[in-house]
């Protein structure tokens, strides 16, 4: 294959969502895993711990709303629900903001289950929002589907611990092996996602980008902190202080993780010819399809 | 029922790119923004080296990505099969763009111009703020092929009812026309050539047909 292929032909990377919209998967993903989260741990601190939830999915779709090139129409973005995950995802929006507030406030048993009910919708749109760009071979991959739900998940775990021992609470012991599970689920979903996308074949810049971050996200990202998370079990005088180191590292790594995946691993898929065109006594040539990994044998 | 689609001989194609500049001229694209581009490809290793010029632009998928993730609804198919973007609903969310398998669409956000800090005439007088900050892409010259219908022109045959690109040409590497007429000239031109689709495996169904030999 020609190194010197030109850069129109290889995948690029896609210059339509910046920082600015994995903000709103980064926001999005970590307030809808705390609401989740908080549904089942909160106890007295459950309103705070709503509220901050609810700022994080608002902070995520202010940004995305920074980004849209009409904003003052954005409430067209409502208009296709039949088939839009985007649509989809403002949909639920209404509803989650409403139905939490309405939890943190009455803290009634059913508004905090319907509140953690439509954090989990809205968690499952963002996912398929990326599964659906069909342009971006790291995002339509099945696989990303799971792994934003799992990292979603890690995220508000981590941060609902943080947010409990910073204010003085204890992180009660069935938060702490929450996040354990929840880490666990995160990097094998990790490590199905990568390995999916090697078999069906990537181009060889999304490939490289998410390969540098393998260790760093699988060992402080995942498994550092479950291991911290498991010496705090036993432990439960100094349970506090390592389920804080833990959840601001599931906190920290579920950002990392969904920033790359979002803003330097969205190569797009670039051109292919299946077959060359044959001119005069010209014989048949093997197709091109440069810049991209070859699917994984096996 | 009517289904437009499009043939391009890449036996044919010697990427002059006059069909680039032919659709510039014809829907008064911004610098940079190219709804109809030519690729050049090279393959292989000196002295066994292959160069095919492949024009691409928005393929009018029957089952176009855009417009299943629109989430305003701008994106839509028509009965003919040709994908239309609505610029008063879009919101240019860049959501169709990395739906876009075949990196078709564009969202200018400022306006820039070819020769200078000031626009020229033409491009003042042909500036349309409607396709500010929204996506836009190739359309197959809608408008001439509806003005064309309108007066009794067949779009493929008669120039005026015909893409720019198609028009303009120099190899007559480009064929236009409706699918489902066996006697069309695109029915044809698929009918008796071998041909792929690009990335036909992603399952849009583009309606571009590249034309790799006789059949």
């Amino acid at each position: 294959m020609n190194r010197n292929q030109p850069a129109s032909v290889r995948p690029w990377h896609q210059t339509n969502w910046d920082w600015r919209a994995a903000l709103n998967f980064l926001g999005g993903g970590t307030g809808t895993g705390l609401l989740i989260a908080a549904a089942f741990a909160g106890g007295a601190a459950y309103a705070g711990l709503a509220l901050g939830a609810l700022a994080c999915v608002a902070f995520g779709l202010f940004w995305v709303w920074m980004e849209i090139g009409k904003p003052w129409r954005a409430i067209n973005v409502v208009f296709h629900p039949q088939t839009s995950w985007m649509t989809r995802e403002s949909l639920v929006a209404g509803p989650l903001f409403v139905v939490a507030i309405a939890a943190a406030w009455y803290g009634a048993l059913w508004l905090v289950a319907g509140a953690a009910l439509l954090a989990a919708l809205f968690l499952y749109c963002q996912a398929r929002i990326l599964k659906a760009s069909k342009g971006i071979p790291a995002w339509r991959e099945p696989a990303i589907v799971p792994l934003v739900i799992a990292t979603g998940l890690a995220e508000g775990t981590g941060l609902a611990i943080v947010a409990l021992v910073a204010t003085g609470n204890l992180a009660t012991r069935w938060l702490i092996a929450a996040l354990v599970v929840v880490l666990i689920v995160r990097d094998l979903m990790w490590r199905q996602y990568r390995r999916a996308l090697a078999r069906g074949g990537a181009p060889k810049g999304a490939l490289d980008v998410l390969a540098g971050i393998d260790l760093p996200f699988s060992l402080v990202g995942n498994w550092g902190p479950a291991a911290l998370l498991l010496a705090a079990i036993p432990d439960y005088a100094a349970a506090n202080t390592l389920a804080l180191i833990a959840g601001i590292a599931a906190l920290g790594a579920g950002w990392f993780l969904k920033f790359t995946i979002v803003a330097r691993a969205a190569f797009n898929q670039g051109f292919a010819l299946p077959a060359l065109p044959i001119r005069g006594q010209g014989k048949r040539v093997a197709g091109t399809k440069p810049g991209w990994e070859k699917p994984a044998q096996g | 029922m009517t289904r437009w689609a499009m043939a391009i001989d890449l036996r044919a194609c010697v990427g002059c790119q006059t069909c680039t500049t032919a659709c510039r001229h014809a829907n008064a694209t911004p610098p940079g923004v190219q709804w109809r581009k030519v690729l050049d490809v090279e393959q292989g290793e000196f002295p066994d080296v292959k160069r095919t010029f492949v024009p691409v632009g928005c393929m009018h998928c029957s089952d176009p990505p855009c417009m299943h993730v629109c989430p305003s609804t701008a994106t839509k198919q028509r009965p003919d099969g040709i994908v239309t973007i609505d610029y008063d609903l879009c919101i240019g969310c860049g959501y169709c763009a990395v739906a876009c398998p075949y990196q078709a669409r564009h969202i200018v956000h400022e306006r820039e111009f070819a020769y200078d800090d000031a626009p020229s005439k033409s491009e003042d007088a042909r500036f349309d703020e409607k396709r500010m900050s929204v996506a836009t892409k190739c359309t197959w010259c809608v408008d001439r092929i509806d003005d064309g219908l309108a007066k009794g022109l067949k779009p493929g045959v008669d120039p005026e009812a015909t893409p720019a690109c198609v028009n303009s040409c120099i190899a007559n590497a480009y064929t236009f026309g409706d699918l489902h007429d066996p006697e069309s000239n695109v029915s044809k031109k698929v009918d008796s050539t071998e041909w792929f689709r690009m990335h036909e495996e992603l399952g849009t169904d583009p309606h571009i047909f590249y034309v790799v030999d006789e059949k």
